[in-house]
This record gives C-alpha cells, structure tokens and sequence, in this order.
C-alpha cells in the first residue's frame, strides 16, 4: 500500500527510479535478442546492435534506475534494518552492474572479432548469456519491489 | 500477500511488458534508421517479433489490470480524473503505435521481398519507408503519451 500513503516529495524520484527499470528492462530485452540471434545466425550486424545497446541504452538506464533508487532510499531513512523487497533490489542492481559491465565487454570483443573476420559468435553468445540472466533477475526485482511479498 | 498486492504487482508487470517492448521497437528503428541494405534491414525486422508481442499483450493486461485495482481499492473509481486521463493516453499510445507498427511492417514487408528476390542494391523505396516521418511522429507522440501516463500513475492527482 506504500504507492497510497507515500509522501508526494517522493514522486519524483520514484518515477525516475521506475521510467529507469523500465528502460532497462526494454534494453536488456532488446540486447538479449540480438546478441543471441546474432550467434545463431554469426551475424555482425546483429552483434552492433547487441553491444551499441548494452553501452547506449542498459548501462545509462541503470545509472537513473540507481540514481532514482538512492534518492528514495535516503528519504524513507530505513537504515540498517531494510525490508526484504529492498534488499532484493540492492541485490539485482549492484552485482548485477558487474554482469553488465562484463556482458558489454565480451559483446564489444565479439563484434571487434567479427569485423575482422574472425567470428567473435562464442564471445556474443556469452554476453547475451548474461544479458539474459540479468533479464530474469531484473524481473524478479519489478516483482518483489511491486507486490512487497512478505512484507 | 492480499488481493492488491497480486493486482498491483500483475499491473505493473505489465507495463513493463508493454514499455519493455515499445523500447526495443524504438532501439529498432533507430539501429534501421541509417540502413539502406535490404539484407540488413530484415534482419534488423526479423528480431522485432517479440517486442510486437510484448506491446501486444502488454497493453491488454495493464489495462485490465489498472481496471481491476480501480474497482479494488477503496476511494479509487473509474471516474478519477488521473484514472480516466491514463485510459485516455493510453488508448492514444496503442492506437498512434499500431498505426506506425504496420508502416513498419510494410518496410519489413519490402526487405523480405527484396532479398529474396536477391537484390541487394540500396533501395529508395525501402528507405523512404524507413525514415517515415509520419510514422517517426506517431511513435514520438506515444511514447510521450505513455511517458504521461507513468507521470499520472506516480503522482496521483486528485487522488
């Protein structure tokens, strides 16, 4: 019930916090597909698309999911003792930064090794690996931070 | 976890589903937007199927979702300014989407076409149905919408 009595100063940064996971979640879906679809068929023009949006579109999305989430968390002053639906979410979010940044690095190698002809598919096909369990991750996240289970 | 707490958590599932897939279309058509090669471009189309199914179920669910919640939740109604402005942007967003999804379905159309037919030369035609601007304004004018619609939903007014 914490959408019906949240205080209205916290508006903003809520709605930058949820227009950020949204955003991240469009663009890891959509780097997700191309990186997998682009092994299969060792397609460099799909592997662009796949490392163009994990370094363009997940990596500056998460930085306004986060920026959003701090802002919040600092005004709702939980503390040490923060609910588990928020935990969730500092889990999925931080070490899931470290998955991210190493599924665009291994996407950025694999293109660079198709364009010289060498394949790269094996380094795109990690990275869209990755890209999709950050995927799942992510959902579980909207979930938990949505319906409080347990709360 | 209560009736709510199931209600709000699908709604907002499925909002993500639908903007989810509205970004990847929007990251579509950007990756397409200097594209001149047949080839590439339906493989660029190709990839675009589960943002089409994503957006499709997506919307259907997050409206009937945000209905239920009305009707659920004590001193929500229909009838709430915020509520009826969202159903109104919403039907905005999904009517200017479906219109700009079948130009690109056409481009897709036309880049099937041409590669199976083998032709792998720059096509005006294919271009000029890329860069539509037309069909660029009416995915600008719902994403704005849609982008309203979250405003409306976090802020509440009146409520």
């Amino acid at each position: 019930m914490l959408a019906q009595i949240r205080p209205d100063d916290w508006d903003f940064p809520l709605l930058l916090h949820v227009l950020g996971a949204m955003l991240l979640v469009g663009a890891t879906l959509m780097a997700t597909i191309a990186a997998l679809a682009g092994w299969r068929s060792d397609n460099s023009t799909l592997a662009r698309l796949a490392f163009r949006t994990l370094l363009l579109g997940v990596i500056p999305a998460w930085i306004l999911m986060r920026i959003g989430a701090g802002w919040i968390e600092s005004r709702e002053g939980f503390g040490d003792e923060s609910p588990g639906w928020l935990q969730v979410g500092v889990i999925v979010a931080e070490p899931g930064l470290l998955l991210l940044l190493i599924a665009t690095l291994l996407s950025g190698l694999g293109l660079r090794r198709a364009r010289k002809g060498g394949g790269g598919g094996g380094l795109t096909r990690a990275a869209g690996v990755l890209a999709a369990i950050l995927l799942v991750a992510y959902l579980v996240a909207v979930w938990a931070m949505t319906a409080k289970p347990g709360a | 976890m209560s009736r709510y707490d199931w209600l709000l958590g699908l709604h907002v599932l499925s909002a993500f589903a639908m903007v989810a897939g509205i970004v990847f279309f929007v990251i579509l058509l950007l990756a397409l937007w200097r594209i001149d090669s047949a080839r590439r471009a339906a493989t660029l189309f190709a990839v675009g199927k589960p943002a089409v199914m994503l957006v499709g179920v997506g919307s259907v669910f997050v409206l009937v979702f945000g209905i239920a919640l009305a009707l659920d939740v004590d001193g929500y109604h229909l009838w709430d300014g915020w509520i009826l402005g969202s159903i109104v942007l919403w039907a905005i967003a999904v009517g200017l989407g479906m219109r700009g999804g079948k130009h690109a379905a056409k481009a897709h159309d036309l880049a099937t076409a041409l590669v199976a037919r083998g032709d792998e030369s720059p096509n005006a035609e294919l271009r000029a149905l890329i860069r539509d601007r037309s069909s660029l304004l009416m995915h600008a004018v719902a994403g704005i919408a849609l982008l309203a619609t979250l405003v409306l939903m976090i802020y509440k007014p009146g409520a």
